[in-house]
């Protein structure tokens, strides 16, 4: 008989191996499902893994990693906060739309002066649009105890609405031929979110996310803040004895996750989306609450889960492209490398024991 | 910031075009959808095209495709990497590739592009569409007798104009055969997404509506009318044909075929050109499904002959007098639309209630 038997505390050893017990099982998973498909598994999974990174064409692939891993880097790390402290915003969808229409509706207003405070106004209003939307599940909680999960999650759709209306109306490229979607910014040279280093993919988006990494690990082992989010995270009762506000806790953590979701809206808008339009948003929003937890929640982690989920993203392409793979295929690989990670977290809580309780 | 002006030309300018180009002597032509291949709709009509290339070529072609490819920079890298890989020709098969389509041209200029839907074109990029107005034309008229609560549902998918022509048109023709009827239209804001459009399709029908037009591509709002019981549909992009005879009594469908396997030959004998190609009817590119048994027989001719009149050229689905929803003047007695102004459509006629969005 086999049974789980709590662990006195997390292991240590677990907390390390269980992501790359994940890909590992993904792998082994993911090969038999595409050698059921009829296509050589070991292709397949090296064209996944293995192509965008050192392939014929890696030279582009890989800094298109990092365009693509750049914002759900940039708003897990802000998600991470609040998660670690209990709070839960499912919303970063709809505060990276309005941080996008902020920043668009700034720059578009300018438009077409240059000026160098064009860019860093952009870069204030994006964080704005996505404070404000935030605010509204944060004050709406601290205010009325209502639940943020819901709140922010609805808002996400109203976020969508406003953004076609934009798209429509307000925002529409008046020599657009009538058709939907706004100026492209990235032909707006003081507005443009373009390559730091040409080529690089490396654009102030995700030079931000790395800094917004290294600001995150500092803020979470070293900063009150980070004390604060761990106490309240472990023990609610007890941070509020220790002296933290919980209502100022959920209004500085919604905050910064509703900002950074904005700055990765602003970033998206002006470099490689470069205009909005009715289907500006992709599911960053979304995809970066599993890059949270796929990074446990740890901002070192979260970097490199980022890098992993883009991984599998134009990996999966590749895989379309050059052994016709259906997408569902892909998105269930995708779907079992979470799945995988929540099941072998469970060994970093639990150990199995064999045979039978000894006091039973 | 003025290091960025200059970083826009050094990025125009960035390897890519010296790409190795796979050489072997099959043509490999590439594919990016919208949607799903199994949408049974729209994207699912342009992969019978892949085939048809496919069962036309052999072994001269290789075809790849990616599927719900979303519309800005993640199309943009899909379009790249099938560069990259040595594809030939390229069809894009949504309006909103436009942009990718334009700005992977440029970097590959010896690569061929197709853009469905689109008006921007260049020495490496055509585009192509079908004169689906003339099919909406023939379900209007069907919709505007059969209805018998005068209301007819249509939904929406983005306020273009090649979806605000396709409203115009049924509703010309319904009006014509119907002076009762009426059009109410939900926007979805989505090509495919099968609970959008199964809700849409419930909110019309709530409101009385016993026809429903879709101009998106699932069969959700085929699905919720039969559920509803009397309520008819047509078939959208496809066939649509598991819903026969009734709620679907007939349909237009996109057949890309014949025109996907020209432009690939053209490719293979070396004559391609950027053209701008947009055919109906008479060409095949727009067909219209089987009119099931559910159709009156008289209804069914009448439609029939309409057909075949668009097909002649005899009739033209936006002939005068017809006005603009506003009451100003558009088209005077006898005269017919261009295709300038049907191209950019971005008004309702005369009788359709409610507003563009904007």
């Amino acid at each position: 008989m086999i049974r789980l038997e709590r662990r006195p505390e997390p292991s240590r050893a677990w907390t390390l191996a269980t992501p790359f017990v994940a890909v590992a099982l993904t792998m082994v998973a993911g090969g038999l499902m595409f050698a059921m498909l009829g296509k050589d598994p070991v292709e397949a999974i090296r064209t996944i893994f293995w192509d965008p990174l050192f392939g014929d064409f890696a030279s582009y692939s890989r800094p298109q990693l990092l365009v693509k891993a750049g914002p759900l880097i940039l708003i897990a790390i802000g998600l991470s906060l609040g998660f670690r402290a209990g709070i839960w915003n499912i919303g970063a969808e709809g505060q990276y739309i309005l941080g996008a229409i902020f920043a668009a509706a700034t720059g578009l207003a300018i438009y077409p002066a240059e000026s160098w405070i064009v860019f860093p106004a952009m870069i204030v209003a994006g964080a704005l649009g996505g404070i404000l939307w935030a605010m509204i599940p944060a004050l709406l909680k601290v205010r009325f105890g209502t639940n943020e999960v819901l709140v922010s999650l609805m808002l996400v759709y109203v976020a969508e609405a406003l953004l076609a209306s934009m798209s429509l109306g307000l925002l529409r490229n008046p020599e657009g031929m009538g058709f939907p979607g706004s100026r492209n910014l990235a032909q707006y040279p003081s507005a443009a979110n373009l390559d730091l280093i040409p080529g690089t993919g490396m654009h102030w988006g995700v030079a931000l996310a790395l800094i917004a990494v290294i600001v995150g690990q500092v803020v979470m082992t070293r900063h009150q803040l980070g004390f604060r989010v761990r106490l309240a995270g472990q023990s609610p009762r007890a941070a509020v004895f220790g002296g933290v506000n919980p209502g100022w806790l959920i209004v500085v953590c919604m905050g910064i996750s509703g900002g950074l979701a904005g700055l990765a809206g602003m970033f998206e808008v002006a470099g490689p989306a470069g205009r909005l339009s009715i289907d500006f948003n992709v599911g960053y929003g979304f995809t970066a609450i599993i890059v949270a937890f796929l990074g446990r929640l740890n901002p070192i982690g979260i970097l490199l889960a980022g890098l992993l989920m883009a991984l599998t993203y134009i990996g999966g392409e590749l895989a379309q492209l050059q052994m016709n793979l259906p997408l569902a295929a892909i998105q269930m690989f995708q779907g079992m490398l979470l799945f995988f990670l929540l099941a072998i977290d469970l060994m970093t809580n639990f150990s199995f024991r064999f045979g039978r309780r000894a006091t039973a | 910031m003025t290091f960025k002006t200059v970083l826009l030309g050094a990025t125009a300018a960035a390897a890519f075009a010296t790409g190795a180009m796979a050489q072997d002597d099959k043509t490999k032509v590439g594919f990016i959808y919208v949607g799903p291949v199994g949408d049974l709709g729209w994207s699912y009509q342009h992969d019978q095209g892949r085939q048809a290339i496919e069962a036309e070529y052999g072994d001269q072609v290789e075809t790849v495709f990616v599927e719900s490819v979303p519309e800005g920079p993640d199309a943009e890298r899909v379009l790249t990497q099938m560069a990259l890989q040595g594809a030939e020709l390229i069809f894009a098969t949504s309006f909103g590739f436009m942009e990718s389509v334009m700005n992977t041209a440029q970097k590959f200029p010896e690569v061929k592009f197709e853009h469905a839907t689109g008006y921007q074109r260049a020495d490496n990029v055509s585009t192509y569409s079908a004169r689906f107005y003339e099919g909406r034309a023939v379900q209007g008229l069907i919709a505007g007798e059969m209805t018998e609560s005068n209301v007819i549902g249509y939904i929406g998918s983005y306020p273009i104009p090649e979806v605000i022509r396709g409203i115009n048109a049924a509703y010309i023709q319904a009006k014509k055969v119907n002076p009762e009827v009426e059009f109410r239209v939900v926007w979805a804001y989505t090509w495919f997404d099968p609970a959008k459009e199964a809700e849409a399709a419930k909110a019309l029908i709530d409101a009385g509506a016993d026809v429903i037009l879709q101009h998106t591509d699932s069969t959700a709002p085929q699905a919720a009318a039969q559920e509803a019981g009397d309520v008819i549909t047509f078939g959208q992009a496809s066939d649509m044909l598991d819903y026969a005879p009734k709620p679907r009594v007939s349909s237009i469908i996109d057949n890309w075929n014949q025109y996907y396997v020209d432009r690939v030959g053209a490719v293979i004998d070396g004559s391609w050109q950027s053209e701008d190609t947009w055919d109906g009817i008479d060409s095949g590119m727009v067909e219209i499904g089987e009119i099931t048994d559910a159709v009156p027989e008289d209804v069914k001719q009448a439609a029939l002959e309409l057909k075949d009149k668009i097909s002649a050229g005899e009739v033209h689905p936006f002939t005068g007098p017809i006005n603009k929803q506003d009451g100003s003047a558009w088209l005077a007695e006898g005269e017919t639309a261009d295709d300038g102004t049907l191209l950019g459509m971005n008004f309702y006629v005369e009788g359709i209630k409610g507003d563009i969005p904007q």
